[in-house]
């Protein structure tokens, strides 16, 4: 009789289980790419322009991915697949970084990425098997009237350092701060990331997974919950859902 | 030779001589002279145009090009998602492998005893430190913000903060730094003996540079078996920090989460791969500075070639052996994105590199190092020797930026396109070329005192079929 062991019943320590996550369900995302505007909004993500946007520079925080299957004529366009940085528990790209500019967070359970301790050797972003780190190739100009709008919560990146997803680490501390203040736990759903808020079909939920009654803890329980390239034993932080 | 037999004896003496450094000696005096002669031979025209042009290339595509990167970003290079890693890593990977034949040449073949090593000995050392130096250029313009550097050195500072001692990078930089100074003082040691000589033969300027070089060697017995400890010592020491050296340059790949990189035989293919493009550079050098140079006919002959042509042929040999078993390891392992990046690999747009490295690397040293005559010849040996390096190019360039080009995450597939990086590793060469050419004229290039010892303390052994000259019981 064949053993199966699955990685999700693997016993992972606290800090690998994870405190923050996201269920991205791909049956209702249209691709619209609300979230990708209000994340680049939210978190002072530079304008890249269309040259080098072209060249594989584009900098985001979260991506729309498009995949066809089948050959031409036959071809069917397959769900849209958001893809951001993943809070691996267990995260590929945290040993490598000689600096020690990408570290995990006691607190949040999160990857942070130090700005200002990034020497950019880029070897996080070579590492991460999903693709989804940002590298500030140059000092790009915001045109008007982006630059009028930069969040002040936000620290705004220079040339040569990585940058990538954080969870709007800025709005969990404001909740927890917001909660503190008034003598109270952050109640599920008080608060949200800038690309759940965005988006208009409700395929992004966030919140707490090791709170077994938050929805997005409900939601994962569901069979067809993904998490992608879970056999690399990263223990990514975010389900997808696809053909439910 | 057969068709003169009434001088047989005679002329084979002659041809032995001919033939073999160790058994052609010179009086000691005039070897000394012919070395210093070299040396202080006044530049020809030839040379200033040389000079000038290189530190044109130098000034203008490493200084000026690497200001403009630094202030405008590494946007002026080609990296990109996924290509995170471009040229600047290639090079860097490339003068680390350059680097090695030094260190290969000088300590390996010392410990073994390999008696043809004795006159270039000090070319391939000198080959090492500049080789390196490039290195550390090439890692320092990949940088992001390299004015940032020094938070890779264990400094001490009031946040505690210190490298990351879990990255791959962090054991690199502790790798490098070591065999820069251990090489260093590598080259530097059998160089006392030849300073002091030059020292006493020279006046103004130059008999201060060499007196301060010579730290006061007279030539005592006692300062000789110091000198020869201290060489023992080294060259022992210094064989595991080359080896450990490019298998740790090795585990940046291999250490890393990506398909054709995570290979666990990634260490003695690169060591290989090291000593292959270092013996082709090395071969390239000795040929132009024998023809070049005053003197050195005399001190690098055809069987010079002849003996690192044997080597460049079974190191071409290994190197095949650790491709192919890395190639195939890895496409046994059924990996779907491993697969898709072997077929990338060979029939993808790059295919034409991945074609040439085989042909580079394999094909044209089995070709003509087979034969002893074609070995012998300097100019044919240089070539290949220049060709392999291409093919050692090409083999890193397949490992980072075609490599990468194929991840997990197909929607990111891009191919990478040179920028400024074409021009800055131009650059590197014009300075590695320039750095020798100084060399040439400040420092012996050839270890006098060790062609002198091999010659009176040489003997004849017979392996099999072949007499080689060697000094067994020196000390």
């Amino acid at each position: 009789m064949a053993i199966e062991l699955k990685i999700s019943e693997v016993k992972m320590s606290a800090e690998q289980s994870g405190k923050w996550g996201m269920v991205i369900d791909q049956d209702i995302c249209t691709g619209c790419q609300a979230c990708v505007a209000a994340c680049a909004m939210e978190n002072n993500i530079s304008f890249v322009g269309e040259v080098d946007s072209g060249y594989g520079r584009s900098m985001h925080w979260i991506r729309i991915e498009r995949f066809w299957e089948g050959e031409y004529p036959e071809v069917k366009m397959t769900a849209n697949q958001p893809m951001l940085c993943q809070q691996c528990g267990h995260a590929t790209c945290e040993p490598v970084c000689p600096a020690f500019a990408t570290v995990h967070s006691q607190a949040e359970q999160l990857n942070l990425q130090v700005y200002n301790r990034c020497v950019g050797t880029r070897y996080c972003a070579n590492n991460c098997p999903y693709q989804v780190r940002a590298f500030n190739w140059r000092d790009y100009k915001r045109p008007e009237p982006l630059s009028n709008q930069l969040n002040p919560d936000v620290t705004v990146r220079r040339v040569g350092v990585m940058e990538k997803c954080t969870f709007c680490i800025q709005r969990i501390h404001k909740a927890q701060d917001v909660a503190k203040s008034e003598g109270r736990e952050v109640v599920d759903g008080e608060f949200t990331t800038a690309c759940a808020q965005a988006c208009p079909a409700n395929a992004i939920t966030f919140g707490r997974v090791d709170d077994p009654e938050s929805l997005v803890s409900q939601l994962m329980k569901q069979s067809h919950g993904v998490k992608h390239l879970e056999e690399l034993g990263t223990l990514p932080n975010v389900t997808y859902f696809k053909g439910g | 030779m057969s068709d003169n037999k009434h001088h047989a004896g005679h002329s084979h003496e002659e041809h032995l001589r001919e033939k073999h450094l160790m058994l052609d000696p010179l009086p000691r005096g005039q070897m000394n002279d012919m070395v210093m002669e070299s040396m202080l031979e006044k530049p020809t025209w030839k040379f200033w145009v040389v000079v000038g042009f290189l530190s044109f290339i130098v000034v203008y595509f490493l200084f000026f090009k690497w200001g403009v990167l630094i202030a405008k970003g590494q946007g002026e290079a080609g990296v990109m998602r996924p290509d995170y890693w471009g040229i600047f890593l290639v090079n860097t990977v490339f003068w680390i492998g350059i680097s090695h034949a030094g260190t290969f040449i000088s300590a390996i073949l010392r410990v073994f005893r390999a008696e043809f090593r004795r006159p270039f000995t000090r070319a391939a050392e000198l080959m090492t430190t500049f080789g390196l130096v490039q290195a550390g250029f090439s890692i320092f313009m990949h940088m992001g913000r390299v004015w940032l550097a020094y938070w890779l050195m264990p400094y001490p500072n009031q946040r505690m903060l210190w490298p990351n001692l879990h990255s791959p990078l962090t054991w690199d930089l502790l790798a490098i730094t070591t065999y820069l100074l251990s090489s260093t003082m590598y080259l530097f040691l059998p160089l006392i003996p030849d300073v002091a000589m030059a020292r006493d033969r020279s006046t103004g300027w130059r008999k201060t540079f060499y007196k301060t070089l010579a730290l006061g060697f007279r030539g005592t017995e006692g300062e000789w078996t110091h000198l020869r400890n201290a060489m023992n010592i080294f060259a022992f020491a210094i064989i595991p920090v080359m080896f450990s050296v490019h298998t740790i340059v090795s585990w940046d790949f291999a250490a890393a989460t990506r398909p054709g990189w995570s290979s666990t035989i990634f260490g003695p293919y690169f060591i290989v791969g090291a000593l292959h493009s270092g013996m082709g550079a090395a071969v390239a050098v000795l040929a132009v500075i024998r023809g070049t140079m005053k003197h050195m006919k005399y001190f690098i002959r055809g069987e010079h070639f002849d003996a690192i042509g044997k080597l460049m042929l079974i190191i071409s040999m290994a190197w095949a052996y650790f491709f192919f078993n890395d190639y195939m390891v890895q496409w046994y392992g059924g990996d779907k994105w491993t697969q898709q990046l072997l077929h990338f690999h060979e029939a993808g747009p790059m295919g034409w590199m991945w074609f040439a490295m085989l042909v580079c690397n394999i094909v044209i040293p089995w070709a003509i190092l087979w034969n002893p005559k074609w070995r012998a010849t300097p100019w044919l040996v240089a070539t290949v020797g220049i060709i392999i390096n291409f093919g050692m190019w090409f083999e890193r360039y397949i490992i980072i930026p075609i490599s990468v080009t194929i991840n997990r995450m197909p929607f990111t597939w891009r191919l990478y396109k040179p920028g400024i990086e074409v021009p800055m590793g131009i650059g590197t060469l014009a300075l590695f070329i320039l750095l020798y050419m100084i060399a040439s004229k400040l420092i012996p290039l050839i270890p006098v005192w060790e062609v002198q010892e091999g010659q009176m303390a040489h003997e004849l052994k017979k392996f099999g079929r072949e007499t080689v000259v060697s000094v067994s019981e020196l000390e």
